[in-house]
């Protein structure tokens, strides 16, 4: 058997659950709307609206393809693509399930393992922050240049909070490969014990990084007609809205598996012994993707539950709010490592 | 309260003393945890939704939906073309054309005038009931029906094949050729 086939197919099924989760995130996100809203949301196509995804899918790809006359086709064309890319491009070093072992050999439910996974998904997400730069200017449209600029500085000011609320993170971890820090957590030993003020603040920060509300500003309706994506239409704007959706997928399976023991559960070993390792190792992935879809929820209930902040409120937030902070986290989680060791 | 009013535009406008927010108020977090149990008691509430072609919401006898030309107990026709209707009509919505009453059709028609077209544009009636009161002979009514949805503008004209109570398609006289 070829070596990379086991990898190979976990990229297909990596990459055909993260579109499937993307497109019923869709569906999940208008239906939760709905309730939150004393309604029902839709129920026509399908049992109990089970298709509405395909038929959304079906009308943007019909719709009319629009590229303004006085835009950069190149770079119009080329932002979507960028979003879509490095949307998907984070979910490779997410350790998915435990490893699993048939016949001697043991699989990794994970792409890539770099020593320096968090890193990674970092870079990757903040590139994909280009997609909606490069489209917002490309477009030669003043609201989707304020959308661009918007969502550069949201970016910005909000990954370095990000950032050092990782950094306290892997002070206790000593690593930044996704697959220690989540094998690190056995059982119940989850890092939001350890964490709860870093995990606030990431929670924060995430919010802002998939620009879900309270901080889509860079989309902000009431002020700037459509955002960064006002020009676009047909299926560049389905990959840019879809592109969202991806990366809240991803930023929920990375709080999870940072700060929510990814599939460790407690009581892990001896259900493991009790089914074995292949139905452990899928019992495992269903626990870790029973966490991704609340935080999913989380990221919905809270969209339908705050309103959006206003510009200078969300850089008096990002800046002089969660910056001390994470900062001030950092220096107590080092204070505090350095009292226990002694 | 001297002192403010002297810098505003106009006398009605209101001065409000809106305190700072405090710095518990400020951290944002407890007020959005309160949004957050508010939003999710909602989640499991009765839904208000009528599902409507399946369900239809009760309406009142005295409803204004679709009109319907009214019979006598005879059941002849009582409208006598008179025009008031289209008259009354404030959106312009009714047409029709008169025609005489020709011997043996007194089953037919309680009147020796009568409408041979009436038709009402659904798309323009703003279903104000003006017509029922401009009506002298109790002929046209809006009856608790509701005006149904449809893809072509034209099948919003309602003839009197629609209009008429207990409508028969032979009942049709064909007009006098003059």
């Amino acid at each position: 058997m070829n070596p990379l086939l086991p990898t190979v197919i976990l990229m297909l099924v990596i990459f055909a659950l993260t579109m499937l989760v993307a497109l019923y995130s869709t569906f999940a996100e208008r239906k939760v709307a709905a309730f939150l809203q004393d309604r029902l949301g839709p129920n026509r196509a399908g049992p109990g609206g089970i298709l509405q995804p395909l038929a959304d899918g079906i009308k943007m790809i019909m719709k009319e393809e629009l590229i303004p006359v006085m835009s950069n086709r190149f770079l119009f064309v080329l932002g979507p693509g960028i979003a879509m890319i490095c949307a998907l491009m984070a979910g490779v070093v997410i350790p998915w399930g435990p490893d699993v072992q048939i016949g001697g050999q043991t699989y990794y439910l994970q792409l890539a393992d770099p020593d320096f996974g968090i890193l990674y998904v970092f870079a990757v997400v903040s590139i994909g922050v280009y997609g909606i730069m490069i489209g917002g200017w490309a477009s030669n449209n003043k609201f989707s240049l304020m959308g661009a600029l918007r969502a550069s500085s949201q970016v910005i000011s909000y990954e370095l909070s990000m950032g050092l609320a990782i950094i306290a993170l892997v002070m206790m971890t000593g690593s930044l490969s996704m697959r220690d820090i989540v094998m690190q957590q056995q059982g119940f030993n989850w890092n939001i014990w350890y964490q709860p003020l870093g995990f606030l603040i990431f929670l924060v920060t995430a919010f802002a990084e998939t620009n879900r509300t309270p901080f889509d500003l860079p989309e902000c309706e009431t002020e700037l007609i459509g955002g960064f994506h006002t020009e676009y239409s047909s299926m560049k704007l389905g990959f840019y809205l879809f592109a969202e959706y991806i990366n809240m997928f991803i930023s929920s399976a990375v709080m999870a598996a940072l700060y929510f023991g990814g599939y460790n559960y407690p009581g892990m070993e001896s259900v493991n012994a009790a089914v074995g390792p292949v139905w452990g190792a899928l019992i495992g992935f269903a626990v870790y993707f029973l966490k991704i879809v609340l935080f999913i929820f989380f990221f919905m209930w809270v969209r339908w539950t705050v309103p959006r902040f206003r510009y200078d409120q969300l850089m008096k937030l990002g800046w002089k709010g969660l910056l001390p902070l994470s900062l001030l986290n950092i220096f107590l989680t080092a204070a505090l490592l350095l009292w226990l060791r002694k | 309260m001297a002192s403010p009013s002297m810098y505003l535009m106009t006398a009605r406008a209101k001065v409000l003393d809106r305190p700072r927010l405090s710095w518990a108020e400020k951290l944002y977090l407890p007020a959005v945890i309160r949004g957050l149990t508010i939003t999710i008691r909602h989640l499991f509430r009765k839904k208000a939704t009528i599902q409507y072609p399946e369900q239809k919401r009760p309406v009142p006898v005295s409803y204004r939906g679709l009109h319907v030309l009214k019979r006598d107990e005879n059941g002849a026709e009582r409208c006598t073309a008179c025009g008031l209707c289209a008259l009354a009509c404030p959106a312009e919505a009714i047409t029709m054309e008169a025609a005489e009453r020709r011997p043996g059709e007194e089953h037919l028609y309680r009147e020796e005038k009568y409408a041979i077209k009436y038709e009402i544009n659904m798309l323009r009636c703003i279903f104000c009931g003006f017509c029922e009161d401009a009506c002298p002979k109790e002929a046209i009514f809006l009856e608790p029906t509701f005006a149904p949805a449809g893809f072509d503008r034209n099948d919003f004209i309602y003839g009197k094949d629609r209009l008429l109570e207990g409508f028969k398609r032979e009942e049709i006289v064909p007009p006098l050729t003059t």
